[in-house]
């Protein structure tokens, strides 16, 4: 039999067992139906699954993932495909397991201040449901229209207000969770501190590589009195990363605190009119919130200090209106920055902003060495970096060009004491860069983690973490130091 | 105080594996009582300490598990920082590692977080003696399992903590405390409800009549929630939270075994015989009494919570709320992935972890 022939067999297995759990219509099989569900956000990497199974209920989830089980067929999940990093990739001989069907609000309790969701309900739809109560979900993620809670839990997606309010992690009460053999486990509760080992961080941010996220509880935050922000203008990027940290020092948390380089300012301007002064060299938009008094102090000190750090304008929102442009500049930057060339590559490294101005260097320079320009997007509050890298896949070469280049700033960031992905994840798109993050005895502590949960290794296998193998390859071709990564293992 | 022991930690976790010895991971020795009784041989790990690096605008502090918390405190507040899960110390010779180690954390765990939340990074060793990183000094990443925040309340059963990176915040510029009196339902009704709101509470606490409250932030906005609250002002506010967090507050004397309830905050009072204290807006209960340990689980399940038997009592049984079996064999072969041959902290947590 030939592997195509035994690929059929496998699917044709699969599907009549699919038929068995979900209506006709919930099981997609021929080629154009799984069209749509290629890729996720990261458009470069595409393959066909076996099948698509949209279940609407947990019960189903559990009997497909038994069903799975039993056939030994990997599992990709996915909620609205918003991802960045491939995560949601399928695999050729696998189910892809769509929760977008799963999208009610179950229960929000303004007393308690949780939100008890499916997890295909949107990140903004839970902020929309509970502000009739005064109260919002905090992370937001610049995909928030898009993008679902069982993602975000899969991503542990950050946002723009992370420095103050957490990630995803931290504003997670309970999760519902499906194993790789269809049992189902609960995780965390509303009361503090769930007994036993704190399965919650571990699954936070698992890429689904340990269960399949079925509900989540979040932890729901008082809408603030007041939010403002302030823009400010540099005419040099290390004079804006100064001012960051000042802003720190001086004690100040802002809700939010971003950096726009000259292109990235000039194509969100073009894009959205948000005001932005174009000759600048670099923009700090940084939000302060809390009750009126407070915001009106901080905002005073916030001004003067940005003045002090050699800001060449600094300007306040005059109104909500104004403060919601402000933000759509900056939300709508990657959008912005992809009208400015044909295809854009979208890093996501973090560092210690003390090292910020040295990284943005070190950017430029391989900016000039690749040939390809590069417009900054930075979470400066929290470190974390969005540098867009511009190019045109038509060309012979140039996403390869690219994918090195960008992997050339994320070791910049890992050189620089910083991690290579901060938001965004591993998925297939860095899991070559993660051989220059973590040594072999760490990669195989992660893979004997991944075996507690699935020891036949059937949910969403290749992501995420880089087998000793592929590392071991990848290490022989990039030296460090003058050291072999992994000095122990067989080579080819 | 600065020394580096790694090396003679790993190696002795290498031997004790090898000859399947049981470690009884040892810090400041100030939270022995805490969990299930201790067994096996000794390994010191005070002596690993000193903060290996701490830059205030990074909002990161780095160092050895042995480092005492409180040259922490102390090195934090010289730059007007701290940690803001305020964790207990039990004792002057409390470490980083058994702070970390135990999770517990202090009053204003609901405002704030707590320690697993401020946790960015550890260095470990596991239970084969490999010394092995996790996680970073940046607050965004996402590189791999959270192995880091994972370490947070195992008890040392998965790994010996050799270093941790927490993020740190400036302590805000004022507080306020107020004590108004009241009976428990007002004051889980009050503490829930200004909870929802943008009030900027930092702790709560109802000691048994009187509900008190701790505001933090800007002074403008302390000022301000403080007039809509109302109520009297607690002259030594940081003293009565610093013993409360201690327990050195008068609640906590006494032999009898110290129950810790964790609920949903919302939970109505539970109807248990003994001497009650509420702490975090509702979520952290204090039961002084001899009740069957029966009824406090059955209660605090039945509640959508669990129980902990603090203090006192018999340390030889079930310390921790027993685990579905399901669960329970999850954690074991979760345990069995780091610690294979079982020799660290085994049993302190749960019989078989």
């Amino acid at each position: 039999m030939t592997t195509t022939d035994a690929l059929a067999v496998r699917r044709n297995e699969l599907v009549r067992g699919l038929l068995d759990i979900l209506p006709a219509d919930s099981v997609l099989h021929q080629a154009e139906a799984l069209r749509p569900y290629e890729c996720d956000g990261l458009s470069a990497y595409r393959r066909l699954p076996m099948a698509v199974a949209l279940p609407g209920t947990v019960e189903q989830v559990r009997a497909i993932m038994r069903l799975c089980h039993r056939l030994k067929i990997p599992v990709v999940p996915r909620g609205a495909g918003t991802g960045l990093s491939g995560g949601a990739l399928p695999i050729a001989d696998g189910l892809l397991l769509s929760l977008a069907k799963l999208k009610s609000i179950l229960d929000l309790d303004p007393v308690s201040r949780s939100a008890r969701v499916q997890p295909g309900v949107r990140n903004l739809a839970i902020s929309q449901a509970a502000a009739p109560f005064g109260l919002y979900y905090a992370p937001d993620p610049s995909s928030q229209i898009a993008c679902t809670i069982g993602g975000n839990v899969a991503e542990n997606s950050g946002g723009v207000h992370c420095l103050k309010y957490g990630l995803t992690v931290h504003n997670l009460l309970a999760l519902q969770v499906v194993t790789a053999e269809g049992d189902l486990l609960t995780i965390g509760s509303e009361a503090p501190d769930a007994p036993g080992y704190d399965l919650m961080a571990l699954m936070t941010g698992s890429e689904g590589l340990l269960g399949i996220v079925v509900e989540v509880t979040v932890r729901l935050l008082p809408l603030p009195e007041r939010a403002q922000v302030v823009l400010a203008a540099f005419d040099d990027s290390a004079k804006a990363a100064a001012a960051v940290g000042e802003i720190i020092a001086a004690g100040i948390i802002p809700a939010g605190l971003e950096m726009m380089d000259r292109l990235a300012i000039q194509a969100a301007e073009a894009f959205v009119h948000a005001g932005y002064p174009v000759g600048a060299e670099a923009i700090l938009l940084c939000e302060l919130d809390g009750t009126n008094d407070e915001v009106s102090e901080l905002i005073l000190r916030v001004r003067q200090l940005l003045m002090r750090c050699g800001a060449t304008e600094v300007r306040t929102a005059r109104d909500e209106a104004e403060r919601q442009r402000f933000w759509a500049g900056r939300k709508a930057a990657f959008p912005a920055v992809g009208r400015l060339s044909p295809d854009y590559y979208c890093m996501d490294g973090t560092i210690p902003r003390r090292r910020l101005a040295e990284v943005l260097g070190r950017i430029r320079e391989l900016s000039e060495e690749y040939g390809l320009a590069v417009a900054n997007v930075f979470h400066a509050g929290d470190g974390n970096l969005h540098p867009l890298i511009l190019y045109d896949a038509n060309q012979p070469g140039e996403l390869e060009r690219t994918e090195q280049f960008g992997a050339r700033i994320l070791q910049a960031c890992v050189d620089a004491g910083g991690t290579i992905t901060g938001e965004h994840g591993v998925g297939v798109e860095k899991i070559d860069a993660m051989c220059g993050q973590f040594a072999a005895p760490e990669l195989a502590q992660f893979h004997a983690v991944k075996a507690a949960f699935d020891p036949d290794g059937l949910l969403n296998p290749g992501k995420a973490v880089p087998t000793l193998h592929r590392c071991a390859e990848f290490g022989a071709m990039h030296v460090h130091r003058g050291e072999l990564k992994f000095p122990d293992l067989p080579r080819f | 105080m600065s020394r580096d022991l790694e090396q003679t930690i790993a190696e002795r976790v290498r031997a004790a594996a090898a000859q399947a010895t049981p470690l009884n991971i040892v810090g400041g020795v100030s939270k022995a009582w805490y969990g299930r009784t201790p067994t096996g041989e000794r390994l010191d790990v005070a002596g690993h300490q000193g903060i290996l690096s701490y830059e205030p605008r990074e909002l990161v502090v780095r160092a050895r598990a042995g480092t005492k918390l409180a040259e922490i405190v102390a090195t934090l507040a010289e730059a007007g920082q701290h940690l803001p899960f305020d964790p207990p110390a039990f004792g002057a010779s409390a470490t980083l590692g058994g702070t970390i180690a135990c999770g517990l954390s202090g009053p204003s765990r609901p405002y704030a977080g707590s320690a697993r939340d401020h946790v960015l990074g550890a260095r470990i060793v596991n239970g084969r003696g490999e010394v092995l990183e996790f996680g970073g000094q940046v607050m965004k990443n996402v590189a791999g399992y959270d192995v880091s925040r994972l370490m947070v309340g195992a008890l040392g059963s998965l790994g010996v903590l050799l270093d941790v990176s927490l993020k740190v915040l400036p302590i805000p510029e004022s507080h306020v405390t107020l004590v108004k009196e009241c009976n428990p339902r007002d004051a889980l009704a009050g503490m829930n409800g200004w909870a929802g709101k943008p009030i900027p509470l930092s702790a709560t606490c109802f000691d048994g009549n009187r509900m008190i409250v701790r505001l933090s932030g800007t002074e403008t906005a302390v000022q301000h929630a403080a007039q809509r609250l109302g109520g009297d002002r607690l002259a030594d506010g940081d003293r009565f939270w610093a013993d409360l967090r201690e327990h050195r507050h008068a609640y906590f004397a006494g032999d009898v075994p110290l129950w810790r309830l964790a609920l949903p905050p919302a939970t109505p009072p539970i109807d248990l015989p003994g001497k009650w204290l509420i702490e975090w807006g509702g979520g952290q209960r204090w039961l002084h009494g001899e009740v069957d340990p029966v009824h406090i689980r059955a209660a605090a399940q039945a509640a959508g919570g669990h129980a902990t038997l603090f203090r006192g009592g018999d340390r030889a049984g079930s310390v921790f709320q027993p685990l579905e079996p399901a669960m329970l064999a999850l954690q074991q072969r979760l345990k069995k992935a780091f610690d294979p041959a079982g020799i660290l902290n085994p049993g302190r947590l749960y019989p078989g972890l």
